[in-house]
């Protein structure tokens, strides 16, 4: 699985995510600067969290017309597979790659720790090898993840499956104690209608070792490796 | 000419605003009971070169569509008028 993970000025968990796909699942990786137009090579593009451009303005608003998004933009429409993770969904919202927008903590906290996500689809090319009600435990880290979209919207992404991760307890009930954020139905995660783009709040990339206190992450890179198995067959 | 835009952004009323909350709070703690609300938003003052007036707001308004406002989450409401000395 090639895999091109962007660097915007101030994202900083591009290290981690190469870590875990290229150390840790022996994946061939490389850094794609926000100024690259072509992505020829890749097979999966990751969008790692951060603060893309000081957040300035919006998160995620600026990173949008860098360069590497237009090229970003063309391979998701193609079908390439697109991971946003955390500062990368707030990118992919800001793009229009994905519905709804991402607003502060209802807490007004950045917020740092590990939660429960509970699968709600396993159609997505980052959710394939999970099964729907699983439980993963994986660390989050952001002051802006509170998931929004109008009504209209949200129930559209709900009627169509396009849920992928809900905040649950570790038992996998979805209640307002385990929601960090204050996000609409305690949505974490979710995809485009046609599952090759999804964006999630929580790092995958920091939980895919035991010894980092966890790796259900791995699920989600593992996932995509299926997926692209899947295509090529 | 020279003009200069005052564009307000701010959450749509259906849009929780954690912040403004918070506000709301200190200023009861300080003992202003009369807040009833309070509404945090951007202020962004920018200044252009335009032909006209008409031609000015037009450009503002497209950059505010494109980048100043999040239309998914935000309203704004966009001040423009002829900027009082040209700007070095």
């Amino acid at each position: 699985m090639n895999t091109g993970i962007v660097v915007f000025p101030g994202t900083w968990s591009d290290r981690d995510c190469a870590h875990a796909v290229g150390e840790v699942l022996g994946q061939p990786a490389r850094y794609l600067d926000h100024r690259e137009e072509r992505l020829d090579d890749l097979d999966l593009v990751i969008l790692p969290g951060g603060f893309s451009y000081g957040d300035y303005l919006r998160c995620g608003a600026i990173a949008r017309f860098a360069p590497v998004m237009e090229a970003v933009t063309d391979f998701a429409n193609r079908g390439g597979l697109v991971l946003g993770i955390c500062n990368g969904f707030q990118i992919l919202q800001e793009a229009r790659l994905l519905p709804g927008a991402l607003l502060r903590n209802a807490s007004c906290e950045f917020r740092c720790e590990w939660v429960n996500l509970r699968v709600e689809q396993s159609q997505s090319a980052f959710t394939l090898d999970c099964r729907p009600g699983q439980v993963l435990r994986i660390p989050i880290s952001h002051g802006e993840g509170n998931f929004f979209a109008d009504k209209e919207t949200l129930e559209t992404i709900e009627r169509n499956g396009q849920v992928v991760f809900r905040y649950c307890a570790p038992d996998g009930r979805v209640t307002a104690e385990s929601n960090p954020n204050g996000s609409l139905g305690n949505i974490a995660g979710i995809a485009n209608a046609r599952g090759n783009v999804v964006g999630l709040m929580p790092h995958p990339e920091r939980a895919c070792e035991e010894l980092l206190g966890g790796s259900d992450g791995l699920a989600v890179f593992r996932s995509a490796i299926h997926a692209l198995a899947r295509v090529a067959v | 000419m020279t003009y200069q835009a005052e564009v307000f952004v701010t959450l749509k009323p259906v849009v929780n605003d954690p912040a403004g909350l918070t506000i709301k709070g200190g200023l009861h703690a300080l003992g202003f009971d009369s807040v009833t609300d309070v509404r945090s938003g951007k202020y962004l003052v920018v200044t252009l070169d335009a032909d006209d007036e008409s031609q000015a707001r037009a450009r503002v308004e497209e950059m505010t569509r494109q980048l100043l406002a999040n239309a998914v989450i935000e309203d704004y409401r966009i001040e423009l008028q002829a900027a009082a000395e040209p700007v070095a």
